[in-house]
């Protein structure tokens, strides 16, 4: 009997176009952001929200994957900027191989900012690379504070956390200083927000992360002037 | 649930070792999965068994390394597996550790027997699926 070690990753391929795509945002300084929370916690809503508040002149665009249905590509392509489906038909993630196909026609060197909004699942998108300068895992206080405990991976990769439907609190069981206390025991210092998408309550503070993170986003070394 | 499509991707890269390595027959594949890598090791093998069934990889035993999440203090050096989601360090009580290690999801090595003949004779039945079908979540 041999042993032959291998000493790879298991996801390589996916590594591999996730990296890719991550060369090209580079190139085109373009931010990629990849949303991800558990079915119904307010991703596509937190996409409306921040449509709406951006100026039409913003070079902003989004993918949105769901396993079925384009509901949600209908409902974010009445902001006016380019929205795309990607309907997984049943499978509970995206992969870097699908955001490679649906930007195929997209003029990259023409965008700013790409939010790719994943398919409601706290488990499946944590393992795989978009490309994405940042993941954001988003949760709402219908759940339990519990979640990033239950779910460390995804809670533990995400740079950002935004705590949503903050204007049910007072009619919900949900302790939100130990929501944070929990995320920040699985990934001490990660930076959190309190919104709601209903009320625009706390918006103005997603919109200001945002733009903070666009200015600080890692560009390739300065061009030759000229 | 997509360790599907995880069990999907090892069988992938054992297929392509199996056929750099003609007269050997691949028996065991080891694997590295860490507690913040999103992949439960139970689901993994049984996904893992289905694909495996009634293909000419069978028999394919599948070993799983789970990994703890593992920190290390600034302080003393210590380097902990983290039990009870707690950072702490356990050996001098500092707060603040530094992660190491723990989102593994690696293939690490393969067993290979050597064989008399390389084809088995046995009819080759390709189960491929890069479905989860089910959300894990909701």
């Amino acid at each position: 009997m041999d042993r032959v070690p291998l000493e790879r990753k298991v996801l390589s391929e996916n590594d591999r176009v996730a990296a890719g795509l991550r060369s090209r945002f580079l190139e085109c300084h373009l931010l990629c952001l990849n949303l991800i929370s558990s079915p119904g916690a307010g991703k596509t809503s937190l996409l409306e929200r921040t449509l709406e508040a951006l100026p039409g002149s913003e070079r902003v665009a989004v993918l949105t994957g769901d396993i079925q249905t384009d509901n949600d590509a209908k409902r974010l392509a009445r902001f006016g900027f380019p929205v795309k489906q990607i309907t997984t038909g049943g499978t509970c993630h995206l992969d870097a191989r699908m955001i490679e196909r649906a930007l195929e026609g997209w003029r990259l060197h023409e965008l700013d900012l790409l939010l790719i909004e994943n398919v409601g699942n706290l488990v499946c998108p944590s393992s795989y690379d978009l490309g994405e300068a940042a993941k954001i895992v988003v949760l709402s206080v219908a759940e339990g504070e519990d979640k990033p405990l239950k779910y460390p991976a995804i809670f533990f990769k995400s740079e950002l956390l935004i705590l949503n439907k903050t204007d049910l609190l007072p009619h919900v069981p949900f302790d939100i200083a130990r929501a944070r206390q929990n995320a920040r025991s699985v990934h001490p210092g990660m930076e959190i927000l309190e919104v709601s998408c209903t009320t625009g309550a706390g918006i103005d503070s997603w919109m200001r992360w945002l733009e903070r993170r666009r200015r600080g986003a890692p560009a390739p070394a300065p061009a030759p002037a000229g | 649930m997509h360790e599907l499509s995880i069990a999907n991707s090892i069988l992938d890269t054992v297929r392509a070792e199996a056929e750099k390595r003609p007269g050997a027959r691949v028996v065991k594949v080891g694997v590295r999965i860490g507690e913040l890598s999103g992949v439960n090791p139970d689901a993994l093998s049984f996904g893992f068994e289905v694909l495996v069934r009634g293909t000419d990889l069978e028999p394919l035993a599948l070993e799983i390394e789970s990994m703890p999440r593992r920190q290390r203090c600034p302080v003393c050096e210590q380097q902990f597996a983290v039990k009870d989601s707690s950072l702490v360090c356990p050996k001098c009580g500092e707060l603040e550790t530094i992660w190491v290690g723990g989102d593994e999801l690696e293939l690490a090595y393969l067993e290979l027997e050597q064989q008399e003949s390389p084809a088995s004779g046995r009819q080759r039945e390709d189960k491929t699926s890069d479905g989860c079908l089910r959300e894990a979540e909701g």
